[in-house]
């Protein structure tokens, strides 16, 4: 082990605070602005240290001040997000492994054809083909639906890789033994895959979570009705800076409720989320 | 895939399980991609009613066109300068972690924030503590006499899209560095270290040159990022302006298609960002294999 010297250390340990007031100040600053009133927050600059209307502020915006300036109230913009941010990840999830476990565990004719189809997807972001993609949806019916707005995040080459690295690290002797205890694929599956994916399940599980909680473009397309948007959606309607009007205190409650649940997620998974990110994208 | 694998023998079962992913990419990637690739060569008329065929022409009015090369510009701009900002902030930062013994955990607990907050509101923050009205650190700028309106000037407008897009993008990188800055061996760095290399020293000649895989690998994909991921940014913060300051390929995209509802010129610019995709993929995949020959 190198020692360093306490001088190095001590401007490491600088950096280090310098860094962290940086990258978190503007979320604290959010956090801060929501406990002020909205006269304070019109009147720069505004205090370093949270103010007395924490209270006054998310009861407000809780109860009914998010849908009158928002036009749907924030318990459904939150419900809408949960529910894309798990369908998206849960979906996800399902649809890959699935398909891995086909992919590595059998041998069928146009295998690789079927592999290659969907690695190709990894080139195709939806940011690249947004219009035809909506046409799709309006022809199928699904805008407004949360079929609509989880569906076509759903499909990606990503997770998919990912189990399939990971199977093909499980040893054929495993499979072999199943085999010779009678275990048919689908009992291979449940009683011995799955365990051992739970490492991978869960990390791929908060990288999608995040990925659905914060999606922007495809809700913006596909919702029409504010009873149907994302609290980042809903959130970017509320805001208006040419508007003297914007009710702040509220919005800024609004962007701490937005913040909140992914960030409790990541920091609470870190363990899973830090491995899932480093592996996934090797 | 050529290794001998040990299998299960069913006929239906593995169709059934690909159907579900295969059925989705089918209906929602490749089928729009190609209607993308039609739409490109066609000319229609905005309500629809009347398309015919015009060859490239499409691309060529594209590249005619000053307002299109002017969003490539700007793209450049933006993305390069996100992403060398992340980048060195970010290893800053992670060098500055590995030197410590105490506290790693805590920092980067507090560290990885930024990483779930949309970029949407990334860009909503940083607008919120810069708009000129009242906005703290414009109220800063301007007592300190600087003439500060990013909703105005396009070049500041600039500078804002791309704190706030590099600000979301440094927790990330900094997981990368740390991970690979760990990866190097210690024998190495302490040897240098007995050899009188000073910290410094020992990081430029060392640490640096080995994680240079990494730094590649994120530089992709922070380009990738700054190309598709930052939309919720720029359509939040500047809508594209003020003039056309902000405006990138991706915005242009959806401007082009959903405001202005110029159907094949938003086709044909698709295609163009799918080319650089796949461009980038291939640069990742290279370097993917390349990670592997030095272990």
């Amino acid at each position: 082990m190198v020692q360093n010297n306490q001088g190095s250390r001590i401007v490491a340990h600088a950096v280090l605070i310098l860094g962290i007031a940086v990258v978190a100040f503007p979320i604290y600053y959010t956090f801060v602005a929501s406990t002020l009133s909205l006269q304070t927050i019109l009147r720069p600059p505004l205090p370093l240290l949270p103010g007395r209307e924490f209270f006054t502020n998310y009861a407000t915006a809780l109860f009914g001040g998010v849908g009158r300036i928002g036009g749907v109230d924030v318990g459904t913009l939150l419900f809408n997000t949960t529910v894309v941010a798990l369908a998206v990840a849960i979906g996800k999830i399902v649809i890959s492994i699935l398909s891995a476990y086909a992919i590595v565990f059998f041998r069928f004719p146009f295998r690789m054809f079927f592999f290659w189809t969907i690695f190709l997807t990894l080139m195709l972001p939806i940011e690249v083909r947004i219009l035809p993609t909506y046409k799709v949806m309006v022809d199928l019916g699904l805008i407004d639906t949360y079929t609509g707005l989880t569906l076509p995040l759903m499909a990606s080459a990503t997770a998919t890789l990912l189990f399939r690295q990971f199977f093909m690290t499980i040893p054929g002797e495993l499979v072999e033994a199943a085999r010779v205890d009678g275990a048919g694929p689908m009992r291979f599956f449940f009683d011995i895959l799955l365990p051992l994916s739970r490492t991978n399940i869960a990390a791929l599980f908060v990288i999608l979570f995040i990925y659905g909680w914060t999606q922007y473009l495809w809700p913006l397309l596909v919702t029409n009705s504010n009873d149907m948007n994302t609290i980042v959606i809903g959130l970017r309607k509320m805001i208006s800076f040419a508007d003297a009007d914007t009710e702040w205190h509220l919005v800024m409650v609004t962007c701490v409720l937005a913040i909140l649940p992914p960030v409790l997620v990541v920091v609470l998974m870190q363990r899973w989320f830090v491995k899932g990110l480093v592996e996934t994208e090797k | 895939m050529s290794s001998p694998r040990v299998t299960f023998n069913n006929k239906l079962l593995p169709y059934l399980l690909v159907a579900p992913q295969l059925a989705i990419t089918l209906v929602f990637f490749y089928w729009p991609a190609s209607q993308a690739i039609y739409q490109s060569v066609l000319r229609e008329d905005p309500f629809g009613l009347n398309s015919r065929f015009v060859g490239l022409a499409n691309f060529q009015r594209l590249f005619e066109e000053p307002s299109y090369i002017n969003s490539f510009k700007v793209t450049a701009v933006f993305s390069i300068a996100t992403a060398v900002l992340a980048l060195v902030v970010a290893l800053l930062l992670a060098v500055m972690a590995d030197r410590i013994v105490k506290g790693r955990g805590f920092y980067r607990t507090l560290m990885i924030w930024p990483y779930a907050v949309a970029p949407a509101i990334a860009g909503m923050l940083w607008l919120f503590m810069f708009n000129p009205t009242m906005g703290t650190f414009a109220y800063m700028l301007r007592s300190a006499g600087y003439n500060w309106d990013p909703l105005l000037n396009g070049n500041q407008a600039m500078v804002l899209v791309i704190a706030a897009a590099a600000w979301k993008q440094i927790s990330y990188n900094f997981l990368f560095f740390v991970a690979g800055l760990q990866a190097i061996p210690k024998s190495l760095v302490e040897a240098a270290a007995i050899d009188g290399a000073g910290e410094n020293r020992r990081f430029w000649t060392i640490q640096f040159p080995l994680i240079a895989p990494t730094t590649f690998f994120l530089l992709v994909i922070n380009t990738v990022y700054a190309f598709f991921d930052t939309f919720g940014i720029i359509h939040a913060v500047t809508g594209g302006g003020p003039g056309k300051a902000t405006e990138t390929l991706v915005y242009k995209v959806y401007n082009d298609g959903f405001v202005n509802l110029m159907l094949g010129s938003s086709a044909a610019q698709s295609v163009v960002l799918m080319v650089i995709v796949i461009a980038l993929t291939a640069i990742q995949f290279r370097y993917v294999e390349r990670k592997v020959h030095y272990g």
